[in-house]
């Protein structure tokens, strides 16, 4: 049993947030952790989770092993139901078929926006990150769960820009600005799972790690954080789910 | 806006439709042969043009014609594509492009943020125009269904949305809610490569099919590079499986292993050694790492069977034998 206490931070974020999904979902899957987990979960206990990824995938059965670059290279078509165009299966968040998407993210503020794509001055920009790639698309039309690593830097007080939108600035700016479906739902980290207050919409912590504190949470925490008042804490990974995750990733190119 | 050059016509406000319809009117649609060298290909690209890229990240990516526009001395042009890789670093280090229209924009995710864009936007050398994924398909759709703009729900409230003055809110005369209107895009040239096509430009590809039957019916002009050329009887005898139509295509260039390195689904994966020493690289001297590989990979060759060359047989074997492990599965 102890030996299942030994495992890297991505582990666990890839362990926890699959827990997030439940059989039967439609889930959006971004690449990286979110790929990884949502097949975890289809192996483990959601064998009718749906895995959808935004080169036009649906239905995907990711291989051990055959762990794609991106969710735009073949790999991501394997034994998958439907291939389609990517702008196709992204109007399926616009219709309305996703219950989930599933994405990773550099930094994110109270209220659960994303920046991926810049710092500074978006004319003349101190740091040029990648961008928003489905980010913005999937963040605006249905429920989230991000996985992020836990920093200061990374949970921020207000991004620098809104890149995938969360609840904006809270309350009702996000139905305000006419997005009036999906929003942020869950965040997991390697400290603690989070949601949002249904009032205010800032960030609560409803569980935390395995021999985490409070203090540690918020001491990582650029913003102050709310806790719930059933402040739960949440089991360690188990030996079956760090072995069939090793197994999914035996290269480690997402766990290590 | 900064030193990014010469023309600065506005490259994001859609044409009227008399206009639209006039330069497709005086376009040659006839069932003709349009098969030329990858050199002569290039001829169809002027400096300045908005050039549509088929394909995203590193899979069925254009490479080969990318490359050859980069040898001709291409300058100016501003380059659209889903998801922009390895390819971008090419084209802004070369200064054959100083404008990229895209969602997302790194070598790939494996590798972090690239460098090589990250120096070019970060001093002003380049712009980054950056759009969602959806309104970059949308703006296609639009461009390929002869309409102004296409509605989306996405972008709205971000500072994505706000950043691009080109789009427009408003409110659906019939529901009166929130949309966003994004322009059509309507490239000057598309580049798209494909896994066959006959010698007309009846082309089929396999897989992923990205934005590319769109991109192909939007843009003014065409080149398809393919991994073959097969006969027009093929073509008729499977027309199902053709996705972009002749008429829209005005080159059509042989040339195996035309995204190398990047992937062609069925045919090979992306060469990963390469890459990952392509990266290794450029990251770390985004200035003097480029013109290195630019020096050895780009102009160095002879042709483009010579790149190859210097990528080496057995990664291309490896990358072959990925590529088509994907119909044993």
């Amino acid at each position: 049993m102890l030996k299942a206490q030994v495992h890297t931070a991505a582990e666990l974020l890839t362990i926890l947030s699959a827990r997030e999904l439940k059989n039967g979902q439609v889930v959006f899957a971004g690449v990286g952790i979110p790929l990884l987990a949502a097949t975890l979960a289809q192996r483990l206990n959601c064998p009718s989770l749906t895995i959808l990824f935004e080169g036009g995938v649906i239905g995907a059965l990711i291989e051990p092993g055959k762990l794609p670059p991106s969710t735009n290279d073949q790999r991501c078509t394997m034994r998958a139901n439907m291939v389609l165009g990517s702008a196709e299966v992204l109007l399926l968040l616009q219709r309305g078929y996703v219950d989930v998407g599933f994405m990773g993210g550099a930094q994110i503020d109270q209220y659960g926006n994303l920046n991926s794509s810049l710092i500074g001055d978006p004319a003349r920009p101190k740091t040029r990150l990648p961008g928003t790639g489905g980010g913005n698309d999937i963040a605006s039309l249905t429920q989230m769960i991000v996985a992020m690593k836990h920093e200061k830097r990374r949970f921020v007080e207000h991004v620098d820009f809104i890149t995938s939108p969360g609840f904006l600035r809270g309350g009702t700016t996000r139905h305000d600005s006419g997005l009036v479906t999906g929003g942020m739902h869950r965040v997991v980290s390697d400290l603690a799972v989070f949601d949002f207050d249904e009032k205010d919409r800032r960030m609560r912590v409803i569980a935390l790690n395995p021999g985490v504190t409070r203090e540690q949470v918020q001491d990582n925490t650029g913003f102050k954080l709310k806790f719930a008042d059933d402040l739960g804490i949440t089991g360690p990974p188990t030996d079956q789910e760090l072995k069939e995750l090793r197994e999914l990733d035996p290269e480690r190119l997402y766990i290590s | 806006m900064s030193d990014t050059g010469n023309k600065e016509k506005n490259r994001t406000a859609p044409r009227s439709y008399t206009e639209l319809r006039k330069d497709l009117s005086r376009r040659d649609r006839s069932l003709r042969e349009k098969v030329v060298s990858l050199e002569e290909a290039t001829a169809f690209v002027r400096d300045g043009d908005s050039v549509g890229i088929g394909g995203s990240t590193m899979s069925r990516t254009p490479m080969g014609m990318i490359w050859a526009l980069i040898r001709a001395g291409k300058k100016n042009l501003s380059c659209a594509r889903s998801i922009v890789s390895s390819d971008g670093d090419l084209l802004l280090a070369s200064r054959a492009c100083n404008h990229i229209v895209t969602s997302w924009f790194s070598q790939g995710i494996l590798w972090g943020v690239s460098k090589v864009m990250r120096h070019h936007i970060e001093t002003g050398k380049a712009r980054y125009e950056e759009w969602s994924h959806m309104a970059m398909g949308m703006r296609f759709r639009a461009g390929a269904m002869g309409i102004p703009f296409m509605p989306i729900r996405s972008m709205l409230g971000s500072d994505v949305g706000k950043q691009r003055p080109e789009a427009v809110e408003m409110n659906c005369p019939f529901t009166a809610e929130k949309l966003l209107l994004v322009p059509a895009l309507n490239p000057d040239v598309a580049l798209i490569h494909v896994q066959r096509c006959d010698a007309y430009g009846n082309a089929q590809f396999d897989g992923l099919q990205f934005m590319d039957a769109d991109l192909a019916m939007a843009a003014d002009k065409v080149i398809l590079t393919t991994e073959r050329i097969i006969s027009n009887d093929q073509i008729r005898r499977a027309p199902d499986q053709t996705k972009i139509p002749f008429f829209t295509v005005d080159a059509v260039v042989e040339l195996p292993f035309g995204c190398a390195p990047h992937e062609c689904y069925g045919v090979y994966e992306p060469m990963m050694r390469h890459m990952e020493y392509y990266v290794d690289l450029v990251n770390k001297d985004p200035v003097k790492g480029m013109q290195e590989y630019l020096d050895r990979f780009v102009y160095g060759p002879k042709s483009w069977t010579e790149f190859l060359d210097l990528i080496g047989v057995e990664e291309l074997l490896e990358a072959a034998r990925a590529g088509e492990s994907i119909y044993d599965a």
